[in-house]
């Protein structure tokens, strides 16, 4: 099957909501590969369907027709309890709203895959999740409470909790759409970093400054995707970080 | 390890919400502290009830006048005196199940002691009347046959008695007392025994021989009672039905007549209120069950809006891989927790609340392993059957549904 080669390969995959009596379709027949090692950017006005096909791939949601394989695994014919380990084991996520736990700290938040699969014991388990703030740069934050942390931060460690479990897709939806510029050119960074070391990343953003970082960029209208191609005059955060505007605490209050 | 990792779960999230855990705890502290002290008390009543009953000898057997039957107009019972000496004498012949036998009357009376008095019941009896009540003399003598035979003007007297009239530790040996004007000697005092369940002090007392009360108090020949004491436990039953027998032939009565006397023995009386005190415990059981049960019902709220609030919390776990399962395990763990946790509260509680007021109120408390146990079983499954459907909610969520939650 041609399944095998892509890492994701969805076919006509559809997603309708029944609201009474009027059925929406926020997905009319997606067909997509995605290739291992691709960093693609989807985007698209609200209500485009983008955000439902991200939940649909991520495993969060079930499509009401097509088919969909990960990494050779068909999804739509795994059980609610199989398609948990397969977001366990092979998707991390990224949210706008970040979506790490309140009052539990950074590196408990960063743990939390791992509680739910028995791969690794308690030293283990610290370990990965301290290499993997390192890998964020917040290793120095790791006791600090989600509320002492900046949105970039926060973002940073949820970052950090999707990359424990050695996943094999990324899925951030807009994760830049909460933060500042220069926050989000920072967690860019991230992702260009890790897209380098050959994670696969699939992101959804409406900006499409941000959508120049990736490799590929994905256009939805009206649950279909209109266009699929590479990001011709692709930007690289190490580059963009340095040119943003320095800002002087002295003229921001003046 | 699975487990292990889903309690540090349970645990980190019981831990940030202390004060909410603690006071859903409160309802099942309260409910497993006062069923273990209604228990308590019910039981330590129950025990002193039948410790107070057998302290007046458990092989006893007591016969009382029944009621008369006059033209048809029934009287209750005791309410005629149809028990004599010659009863005595005949149970005394022919019953070969009862050791001792003693005829009793009774009356109260006003007692001079110088220039103290007091009011208090005189009681006649043979010197049996001591080894079938338990009663024991602490200082002096019990009275002997001549005594009885010539009627003789001795008397053996309570504690309460004594001290009333010659004040807290005088040994009343030796002097005399005036009863209803005539001077008896004091030749006895008993071993103090206390009050009795019913409130009775039963150091308030004072035992002449039967035939100085009968015969130069009373002059009477009926009896208030019969008191007398089976060989043993077990021979009690064949000793009522003799004794029944034996006064029946004594009274003439036809086998149509019904007994105009009352055959009962210790034990009856001890399972009456061992029955009584029973219902209590139940009662006051239930009702602290009752309030068991509305603790649990408190669990069940807070899980109902923990797992509301943290719907969102939910989603974040599923979407990092936490199945149906690990979410009901999650939120059974923290309702289980806490009503083992407010069990254990309890039963501390509990057992403190019993001894407070076994050492404060008086009143007699026993705590069982039984009861400590039942309360303890009871709050646990208090706490999974309530805790059941807060987490199959939690776990029945969908990934998607739980993460969009506001």
């Amino acid at each position: 099957m041609e399944a095998s080669r892509s890492l994701i390969s969805v076919k006509d995959l559809s997603r309708t909501y029944k609201m009474g009596e009027i059925e929406f379709y926020a997905l009319r027949g997606v067909s997509l590969e995605i290739q291992k090692g691709d960093f693609a950017a989807v985007m698209g006005p609200s209500g485009s369907g983008k955000s439902t096909f991200m939940n649909l791939l991520g495993c969060l949601d079930h499509p009401t027709g097509g088919s969909y394989f990960l990494d050779g695994v068909d999804v739509l014919k795994l059980s609610k309890n199989q398609l948990a380990e397969l977001r366990n084991q092979k998707i991390g996520f990224i949210f706008q709203s970040f979506n790490i736990l309140a009052r539990t700290s950074a590196i408990e938040n960063v743990e939390l895959p791992m509680l739910y699969n028995n791969k690794l014991n308690t030293k283990e388990r610290k370990e990965k999740a301290m290499a993997a703030l390192k890998s964020v740069g917040l290793a120095d934050r790791a006791d600090h409470l989600p509320s002492q942390l900046s949105g970039g931060q926060q973002q940073r460690v949820a970052i950090a909790r999707s990359l424990v479990n050695d996943p094999v897709v990324i899925m951030a939806d807009e994760p830049t759409g909460n933060l500042d510029t220069r926050s989000s050119y920072e967690i860019m960074d991230i992702f260009q970093q890790l897209n380098e070391k050959g994670i696969t990343i699939i992101m959804v953003t409406h900006e499409t400054d941000i959508a120049q970082f990736a490799r590929t960029n994905i256009l939805f209208r009206d649950g279909q995707i209109v266009s699929n191609v590479p990001v011709t005059e692709r930007k690289f955060a190490k580059e963009e970080l340095p040119k943003l505007p320095e800002i002087n605490p002295r003229e921001v209050l003046t | 390890m699975r487990i292990v990792n889903l309690l540090k779960i349970a645990y980190r999230s019981l831990s940030k919400n202390k004060l909410r855990v603690l006071l859903t705890m409160l309802g099942i502290i309260i409910g497993v502290a006062s069923v273990i002290a209604m228990l308590a008390i019910g039981e330590g009543s129950k025990q002193n009830i039948q410790a107070s009953v057998s302290s007046l000898g458990t092989n006893s057997v007591m016969i009382y006048p029944g009621s008369s039957n006059m033209g048809g107009v029934r009287m209750g019972a005791g309410s005629h005196s149809t028990l004599t000496i010659k009863d005595v004498e005949a149970i005394t012949a022919k019953c070969e199940y009862v050791t001792d036998v003693s005829p009793v009357v009774q009356r109260s009376s006003q007692i001079i002691a110088g220039n103290q008095n007091w009011h208090t019941n005189v009681i006649g009896a043979y010197g049996q009347y001591f080894s079938i009540r338990n009663l024991t003399i602490s200082s002096g003598v019990g009275y002997s046959t001549t005594d009885e035979k010539v009627a003789a003007k001795v008397c053996i007297i309570g504690l309460t008695v004594s001290t009333n009239l010659f004040g807290a530790g005088t040994d009343p040996v030796g002097k005399y007392i005036r009863i209803n004007s005539i001077p008896f000697k004091v030749i006895g005092l008993l071993d103090k025994k206390g009050q009795n369940t019913f409130g009775q002090d039963q150091d308030d007392i004072i035992i002449a021989p039967f035939n100085t009360v009968q015969k130069r108090m009373l002059s009477t020949i009926y009896l208030n009672s019969i008191l007398a004491s089976a060989k043993s436990e077990k021979d009690i039953d064949k000793a009522k039905e003799q004794i029944t027998s034996i006064i029946r032939t004594e009274h003439r009565l036809t086998p149509a007549t019904e007994d105009d006397f009352t055959v009962r023995s210790q034990a009856d009386i001890a399972n009456i209120f061992g029955s009584i005190s029973n219902i209590m415990t139940i009662l006051l059981a239930s009702i602290a069950g009752i309030s068991l049960i509305v603790g649990g019902i408190g669990i069940m709220n807070i899980m109902l809006v923990s797992v509301t609030e943290r719907t969102r919390e939910i989603g974040i776990r599923m979407a990092v891989g936490a199945k149906g399962r690990d979410v009901l395990i999650q939120f059974m763990i923290e309702s289980v927790f806490i009503s083992i946790l407010g069990g254990l509260i309890g039963i501390v509680l509990g057992i403190l609340i019993s001894v407070l007021v076994g050492r404060f109120g008086g009143w007699p408390v026993v705590i069982t392993p039984t009861s400590i146990l039942l309360s303890f079983l009871f709050s646990s499954a208090v706490g999974i059957f309530f805790g059941w459907y807060p987490a199959r909610k939690a776990a029945a969520l969908n990934p998607i549904d739980a993460l969009r939650y506001e």
